[in-house]
């Protein structure tokens, strides 16, 4: 296959891994109340559906916004020539605001250092194009978002070297951890251009300690080469906005602004979840260093919003009172469903990392493993697509390095949906029970292995899978 | 700039580049024709603003489509949440059919070999990482649009060769050109794995004939490589030739289904012929299911907005709409055209014959002191400076012989260009009894062909401009 690139051949396969089936057998049998009540319901989406009311009445109080209109007068000239890729600068300012207001206004921004780029997916993959040269690696937190994979090292050449995090501690992020991960990527021969995190993290749902914060944060003071992206795409999703520290927080806390690190720290946003806008493709780069600023404006040539968006947006962002209205009934929302999620797993003796953030839970089904193996998590996996008729995510996609632990949606469903997913799943737990309970006199003969074993396909593989479903899946 | 990748570092210089000149004076002086009638008017983007009225009229008649409506009902969740690297069904049928109508229905595309990408600076981009490793080169026949460099080139790691055309025989790519710039390649040691032309062209304004379009399939097939054609300015042909996409060309030779039409693929935009620039639509078209599979996953890095999608399946899902348009923008442009020719005309200076686009490939080599590149540079500066028109230097296009300026004529109005044309025609006039003098004494001067400035300076220029000004 000489007549096409690496990077087009090597991503042509994959499209028979297992991990294919759930998002298949969901396209194939959709849940939909009415017209297939037996259908899958479909867990593995990070969508927020819960806020679009306010949004839509938004709209319909604010015509102009949507029809090229400013103050009764057409722009749609203005907007159909407007490509100029330092955005619009009333977006960037009220997207600014915004960022400033979803941290409770603890820190401002600067639209100056503000780039926009199409999605969270273009940020990421741009700024690895300007802090790193192929083959350098950056240094990320397991579990994450499987994405990554496809979006800061497909194009890229850069590689992803594993924190390991475990459940012993919630999945913090250690000093240990972090330098382990550092010396790893030294034994590669891979140079550390940075770390990054998902803050609020996706598929934890728990938002970054000041502790773990600090870590980080000393570590590239020590390190002087080393950046530091910090991905706060679900910031609105807090369910208490006191409890989120953004990077940019911390740099204000110890007065770092004066200091290399200042020009160090990165962060990249989206309009995605906080207000469910994923099909608008908005996203964000925020960063202190200009010359950051100014490479990343050029390559956002490659991904630049449309005009016709950014217009709608500047009008919706700047309207304070909807903005302000919005984050708090988002919050409320938001913690009510998750809320629903847990109590109802809590109910079929499932618990969940206890989480304050995000779109979704992380959830510990490893008691109901046959094996603590990753052959066993997909076994439960295909059972729960199969025979619960629910698609949730199994942590071997977000690289989690224990098997038995599932990523669950909760925002992109009626709430009569949730109940009868959580229904069918207590049907299925308490069915296993009984199964279970006579099984078990048997193996307790047995020693269990605590072998853990390799995911039954290649990472890569499992990549493909999510890269060849919908496109920005969180 | 520590710390930062090498892509970053290596551009980071070139801001202090005198190409920059006419972008900066054309901002600081911009003309207005009531606030600033003596500033300096922008000839250098091209903009087609012709046909804004078409537009804004079927907007006001259909305000479903921007307001988020389909049949009067909301459908502001279903948009909001459809970000299907696929794209909307029914806007790459409406874009598949649109792309016909331009070709005439000649031919036909499948909405399913469409991959939609943010602009075709987004398209050209995936193209290169599609096709091309690190190294491998692209022929482009000179004078080409100058942010091909940035786009083909920057984040790909792809090379690209020039294949020289000139002014003998109206800038026309021959067989000699083409395998020159083969070998010219393997002398660098770079692997050849495509040519890409724009048709038709930026800057020229010409249409490939029939015989290019023919040298260029058969050049493919005989070297096993890719032809890329973009064909953003498809709907902007107002000659009275229709014109011929390399889509006829295969369906002339009865090669639509063979192994050569798999290495075909076209690039298309609705920044030009429509005037959208801002609202970032771009698509490649590929036989190649591979190439079609990978492009999709690529345009992940830049998917269209689903609310612009939908605005425009509605509007190119009106047939109507769409003949009439067509029909009335090729009108326009035409006239406009020929008003720009003949003020150039009268100014003593003429144009390469064209019937396309939005921009004259205008011929100043007359004007320049010396055939050299300096002396095209310091026309230039005083053409910005003095007459105070911003238009491009043929040096910017890679252009290998001096003189030659891109002029575009469908970013003003009517009255502006008249006024621009007046402007040039006065300082043609002024400098004539000059130069009467002073020729003498230059024509023992040997032309030098050196440029001024390296090509890197001057394309990083251009970059750090308007990213789409093509």
């Amino acid at each position: 296959m000489d007549l096409l690139s690496r990077k087009a051949t090597c991503n042509s396969h994959g499209q028979d891994s297992s991990y294919f089936l759930g998002w298949e057998e969901y396209e194939k049998n959709p849940y939909d109340v009415i017209k297939n009540p037996q259908g899958l319901i479909q867990m593995g989406l990070a969508e927020n559906q819960l806020c679009f009311d306010l949004l839509e009445s938004w709209l319909a109080n604010n015509p102009d916004a949507a029809n090229f209109k400013r103050d009764g007068q057409s722009i749609f000239r203005e907007l159909a020539l407007f490509q100029d890729y330092h955005g619009l600068s009333s977006f960037k300012n009220a997207l600014a605001d915004f960022m400033s207001e979803n941290r409770g206004n603890r820190v401002s921004f600067d639209s100056n250092n503000l780039v926009l780029t199409a999605g969270a997916t273009s940020a990421n993959e741009t700024l690895m194009f300007c802090l790193a040269n192929p083959g350098d690696a950056f240094l990320l937190p397991t579990p994450y978002y499987p994405g990554f994979d496809r979006d800061l090292k497909w194009r890229t050449g850069v590689e992803i070297v594993p924190i390991q995090c475990s459940s012993t501690n919630g999945f913090r992020i250690t000093k240990l951890a972090l330098e382990e991960a550092y010396e790893q990527a030294k034994k590669l021969n891979l140079n550390v251009k940075g770390i990054l995190i998902t803050n609020p993290s996706n598929p934890l749902g728990t938002t970054t300690t000041q502790t773990e914060l600090n870590i980080l944060f000393d570590f590239i003071s020590k390190n002087k080469n080393i950046h530091l992206v910090s991905d706060e795409i679900y910031s609105g999703t807090v369910f208490n906005s006191s409890e989120f520290m953004s990077v940019m927080e911390i740099i204000k806390k110890k007065q770092l602004e004066n200091t290399d690190v200042f020009n160090r720290v990165h962060i990249v946003y989206s309009l995605s979840k906080d207000l469910g806008l994923p099909g608008f493709r908005v996203g964000a780069i925020y960063s202190n260093n200009k010359d950051v600023i100014s490479a990343a404006t050029k390559m956002s040539s490659f991904g630049l919003v449309s005009s016709q968006t950014q217009y709608l947006l500047s009008a919706l962002l700047s309207d304070k009172k909807f903005t302000k209205n919005y984050l708090r009934e988002n919050q409320k929302r938001l913690k009510n469903r998750q809320r629903k999620l847990v109590s109802g797993l809590e109910a079929m003796g499932i618990g969940c990392l206890k989480s304050n953030a995000g779109l979704f839970c992380w959830v510990d089904m490893r008691h109901l493993l046959s094996s603590k193996t990753f052959e066993a998590e997909i076994e439960l996996w295909k059972k729960i697509v199969y025979e619960v008729k629910l698609n949730i995510s199994p942590g071997s996609s977000c690289h989690c390095e224990e098997p038995g632990w599932f990523r669950v949606c909760f925002a992109n469903m009626s709430e009569e949906t949730l109940n009868l997913a959580l229904k069918r799943l207590k049907k299925f737990v308490d069915d296993g029970n009984s199964k279970r309970s006579c099984q078990n006199n048997e193996n307790q003969r047995q020693k269990s292995s605590r072998k853990k074993t390799m995911s039954t396909v290649s990472n890569w593989v499992f990549r493909l899978s999510f890269q060849d479903r919908e496109a920005e899946e969180r | 700039m520590k710390h930062l990748s090498t892509k970053v570092t290596s551009n980071a210089h070139g801001q202090d580049s005198s190409y920059f000149l006419g972008w900066e004076e054309y901002e600081k002086n911009p003309y207005d024709e009531i606030k600033n009638p003596n500033g300096i008017i922008q000839m250098g983007l091209a903009e087609n603003q012709l046909c804004f009225d078409l537009i804004e009229t079927w907007l006001a008649k259909n305000p479903d489509a921007a307001g988020l409506k389909k049949d009067g009902h909301s459908i502001f969740k279903e948009l909001a949440l459809f970000q299907d690297y696929h794209g909307l069904p029914e806007f790459k049928k409406a874009l598949a059919e649109f792309m016909e109508e331009i070709r005439g229905n000649r031919v036909t595309f499948d909405p399913r070999k469409i991959v939609l990408a943010a602009g075709s600076t987004s398209a050209n981009e995936t193209l290169m990482f599609c096709l091309a490793e690190p190294g491998d080169a692209f022929l482009l026949p000179t004078p080409y649009y100058p942010g091909f460099d940035r786009d083909l080139k920057w984040r790909t790691g792809a090379e690209i060769v020039p294949i020289h055309c000139s002014s003998s025989n109206g800038f026309q790519i021959t067989e000699s050109a083409l395998q020159q710039a083969y070998q010219q390649a393997q002398k660098l040691d770079l692997k050849v794995k495509g040519v890409l032309v724009t048709n038709p062209s930026n800057p020229l304004g010409t249409m490939l004939t029939r015989k290019e379009l023919n040298l260029l399939v058969d050049f493919i097939t005989s070297k096993n490589i890719h032809l890329i054609s973009d064909e953003i300015y498809s709907g902007t042909v107002f000659g009275f030739e229709h014109f011929v996409s390399v889509m006829d060309v295969l369906k002339d030779k009865k090669l639509e289904n063979s192994e050569v039409s798999k290495r075909v693929h076209v690039v298309y935009s609705l920044s030009k012929d429509l005037g959208l620039p801002g609202f970032r639509v771009g698509a490649i078209y590929s036989n190649d299911e591979m190439v079609v599979s990978a492009a999709t996953k690529m345009s992940s890095f830049g998917l269209v907005s689903s609310q612009t999608q939908y605005l425009l399946s509605a509007l190119l899902s009106d047939k109507k709409f769409t003949s009439t348009y067509l029909d009335e923008n090729q009108k326009r442009l035409k006239i406009r055209q020929k008003q720009l020719v003949s003020g150039l005309e009268a100014a003593g200076v003429t144009c390469l014959k064209s019937n396309a686009g939005l921009f004259c490939w205008v011929d100043m080599r007359h004007l320049l002191d010396t055939n050299t590149f300096e002396a095209e540079l310091e026309l230039w500066k005083k053409i910005v400076y003095e007459v105070k028109l911003n238009i491009s230097p043929g040096s910017s296009c890679h252009c290998t012989e001096p003189g030659w300026f891109r002029v575009c004529f469908a970013n003003m109005s009517e009255d502006t260009l008249d006024l621009a044309m007046e402007r040039l025609k006065e300082y043609v006039e002024s400098t004539d009894s000059r130069r009467v003098i002073s020729k003498s004494s230059h024509e023992r001067i040997k032309s030098l062909r050196k440029r001024t400035v390296s090509n890197w300076v001057f394309r990083v220029s251009w970059t750090d401009r308007v990213p789409d000004e093509r």
